[in-house]
């Protein structure tokens, strides 16, 4: 999933000075279940927001939505008729959905409520962990499963680096080293000549480097003259 | 408004197999607490979210207290144990917001300390009435859900927590 | 878990020139000609003072074949690694420049090789870099485009078959580079550390040197085991040496610094010198330390010397230069020999 993280109260505040009536957004999807952008979190957001200002000696509306999917336009279509009645619309979306509102509405001011930090997944309660950075060419095949693009501190094809000890990353005491865990679970696989191989320098062109990718897929588009 | 004549509104979220049951001993042995309580009952203190302790403030509580049961006393097993971090979550809240972080507190009790009970209830009301009454106005302009029935935008995603 | 550890094939590279023809470089002829090498360690100024290079390029003359170059060690700005290596060069000492993978990306990192070759640099370290977080520019985005493996396979390629990492020709010949790589025997997986280096070999270093070592039968085990799968035959192995120069920093290095053991015995030692000796006297205190750093490292040299594999030693003085004629002369690598 992706995960995110609210910005503070105060910098969400900072933004939407200038507004008196603002529109909450939140999604079902991922930052549901991360618990970060969904309808509990719209509340509980919308309500401090509120509060905050009156505290302050001034007044701002907010009003409460929880989309199922932010990042598509079918389901954002729906509040096109309240969406102008609004100074502003806060997004609890990911970084996609914030994009996706002020896409399908452009004469809006969107506002970011939340940090996208990455894909990750929750490794215990209460605690999410990065998993992938999305690099377009995937190599979990070979590296038993773990990746080292996301999990390794310096993102080596063939660790680890000398800081590695006793499973620990050197750069932070809370993290494994991606390459100790690589190794042990290829040595426990019977397969450490797959590791004796030299993994030749990434071609980062499938990465984050090329401006923003597109996955263009003919079987799906729509043929001339069939409306979506 | 100073303190002797202010009034707080406080509600209780209590537990029904302790708290609840506490101030109905209270109330059956005629040890007074204040009247200014609001009591709701709760299967379980763990029922109570960050989200419905700030509706009350929002909705011009002074203060909000939530009483469980006795550490590791749950029926629950961790009901409790979960209240006292929200609590928490809505004390650091309350401070981002600019009110006082007196304004909520977690309380354990037994079903058998009415009289506890009683004058816990009573110190947390004393308290808010030192802070004075809440600046947030009774159902100032409390915002809401977007569009009554009807209308589209009902697309709520899951519930949180 | 059942681990089997495997034998591994260690496939010599066809365009692999003999050992002597390589670089053109002291390093590789004092090795071609068998003789148990020298090197030494130089850290650049974070200044752009050349007169502390030259002060550090007098203090090793004629103690080693050649000396490192760090390349913003521990992530902190320095003056340059191939340009502090000129200046190395122009006093007389052959230059290994460190190249770390941390800062620079293939275009960079190719681009300065040529530039090194032309300023009549012949050997390169090459490393993946300590992590930012650690040095004077924790906010800085690293590179990371290629890891240490893939920079000795590059720098390997670019020599031998005049490529640039891209497959294009190199017109004119490729650097004619000395390919050094680093090897950390006691940091984990320490089971697995044997194979990393053997993989070190496969993509094409010619000569391994170590992190500092201290913990001689962990180091007696490993060496044992780079023997057995035949890394020694393929590179020259050179191992790092260095003096402690107090008892608080032999705790500190054996309880603080990842990748590093030290034993407690010599931690012992190191509180022992001074136990006669006041609190108050800061310098009677000093000299006994270092006195003491320099005689236990003389003592590992020479055992070192005698464990199969090894072609030279790595002497670092971290920051403490004048320590290298001492520990040389008492490994009895002094003087170190004339070479065509
Ligand atoms: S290798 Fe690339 S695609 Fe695969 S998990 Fe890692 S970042 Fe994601
Ligand atoms: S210690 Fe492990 S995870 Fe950290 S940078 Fe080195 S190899 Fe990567």
């Amino acid at each position: 999933m992706i995960v995110a993280e609210q910005k503070s109260l105060d910098e969400i505040k900072a933004m939407l000075k200038d507004a008196k009536k603002v529109l909450a957004v939140g999604c079902g999807t991922c930052v549901t279940v991360c618990f970060a952008g969904g309808r509990n979190e719209v509340g509980v957001l919308s309500s401090s927001l509120r509060m905050a200002r009156e505290v302050d000696g001034d007044s701002l509306t907010v009003d409460e939505v929880t989309v199922q999917r932010q990042c598509e336009t079918e389901y954002i279509d729906g509040l096109a008729d309240d969406v102008e009645s609004y100074d502003a619309v806060l997004s609890l979306g990911c970084g996609v959905g914030v994009q996706s509102l002020a896409e399908r509405f452009p004469a809006m001011r969107i506002f970011p409520a939340l940090n996208t930090k990455f894909m990750g997944y929750p490794s215990e309660h209460g605690v999410w962990e990065e998993r992938c950075q999305g690099c377009g060419n995937c190599i979990l095949h070979l590296t038993g499963g773990i990746c080292p693009v996301s999990r390794c501190s310096k993102q080596l094809f063939n660790g680890p680096c000398g800081g590695s000890q006793a499973g620990i990353c050197e750069v932070d005491p809370d993290t494994s080293c991606a390459w100790q865990l690589i190794w042990e679970r290829l040595g426990e696989q019977g397969l450490i000549e797959q590791l004796m191989e030299v993994e030749p320098p990434k071609d980062w062109s499938t990465s984050r480097d090329g401006g923003h990718r597109r996955i263009v897929r003919d079987d799906l588009r729509l043929p001339d003259g069939e409306e979506g | 408004m100073s303190p002797e004549t202010f009034k707080p509104e406080v509600v209780a979220f209590c537990c029904r197999h302790c708290a609840y049951a506490a101030a109905d001993l209270a109330g059956g042995a005629r040890v007074s607490y204040p009247p200014a309580i609001k009591i709701v009952e709760l299967p379980c203190t763990g029922r109570a979210s960050v989200l419905e302790i700030l509706h009350a403030l929002e909705d011009g509580a002074d203060g909000v207290v939530v009483a469980g049961c006795l550490p590791g006393t749950c029926h629950y097993l961790m009901g409790n144990t979960h209240a006292r971090q929200r609590v928490d979550h809505v004390t650091e809240l309350l401070k981002k917001i600019g009110l006082e972080d007196q304004r909520a507190r977690m309380i354990n009790i037994s079903a058998a300390m009415g009289a506890q009970f009683a004058e816990k209830a009573t110190e947390f009301v004393n308290t808010v009435r030192e802070l004075g009454p809440s600046p947030i106005a009774r159902g100032a302009c409390r915002g809401g859900p977007l569009g009554g029935p009807g209308k589209a935008p009902a697309m709520d995603g899951r519930e949180g927590r | 878990m059942n681990v089997h550890f495997p034998k591994v094939n260690l496939p010599e590279s066809p365009d692999t020139p003999p050992l002597g023809e390589r670089s053109g470089g002291r390093l590789e002829r004092i090795l071609a000609a068998g003789h148990f090498a020298v090197t030494g360690e130089v850290g650049p100024p974070k200044s752009h003072d050349a007169e502390v290079i030259r002060r550090k390029a007098r203090l090793l003359e004629g103690c080693v074949d050649a000396a490192n170059i760090t390349d913003n060690q521990t992530a902190v700005v320095r003056m340059s690694s191939i340009a502090a290596g000129a200046i190395l060069l122009e006093e007389g000492i052959e230059p290994i420049i460190q190249m770390t993978c941390r800062d620079r990306n293939r275009l960079a990192i190719q681009a300065d090789l040529l530039g090194a070759h032309a300023l009549g640099i012949r050997n390169v370290l090459c490393l993946s870099g300590d992590h930012q977080s650690m040095g004077n520019h924790p906010g800085a985005k690293n590179v990371h485009d290629i890891d240490s493996m893939q920079l000795i396979r590059m720098v390997k390629d670019m020599r031998d078959r005049n490529v640039f990492q891209c497959g294009e020709e190199i017109k004119g010949g490729g650097p004619r580079l000395f390919v050094g790589a680093a090897a950390n025997p006691f940091a984990d997986p320490v089971e697995w550390r044997p194979y990393r280096l053997a993989k070190k070999a496969i993509a094409g270093a010619d000569f391994i040197q170590t992190q500092l070592i201290y913990d001689m039968p962990a180091f007696r085990k490993y060496m044992k085991r780079a023997v057995d799968l035949g890394v020694t035959e393929r590179l020259s192995f050179i191992a790092g040496v260095g003096p402690l120069k107090s008892s608080g920093m032999a705790r500190f290095m054996r309880d603080r610094v990842p990748g590093m053991s030290i034993p407690d015995e010599l931690v012992s030692r190191m509180e022992g010198v001074v136990s006669g000796i006041d609190k108050e006297q800061k310098e009677a205190r000093r000299d006994a330390w270092r006195a003491e750093g320099i005689k236990i490292c003389i003592e590992q040299a020479q055992e070192i010397r005698e464990i199969e594999g090894i072609a030279g030693i790595h002497i670092m003085g971290i920051e403490w230069e004048e320590a290298i004629r001492p520990i040389a002369e008492g490994a009895g690598v002094l003087p170190r020999p004339e070479i065509e």
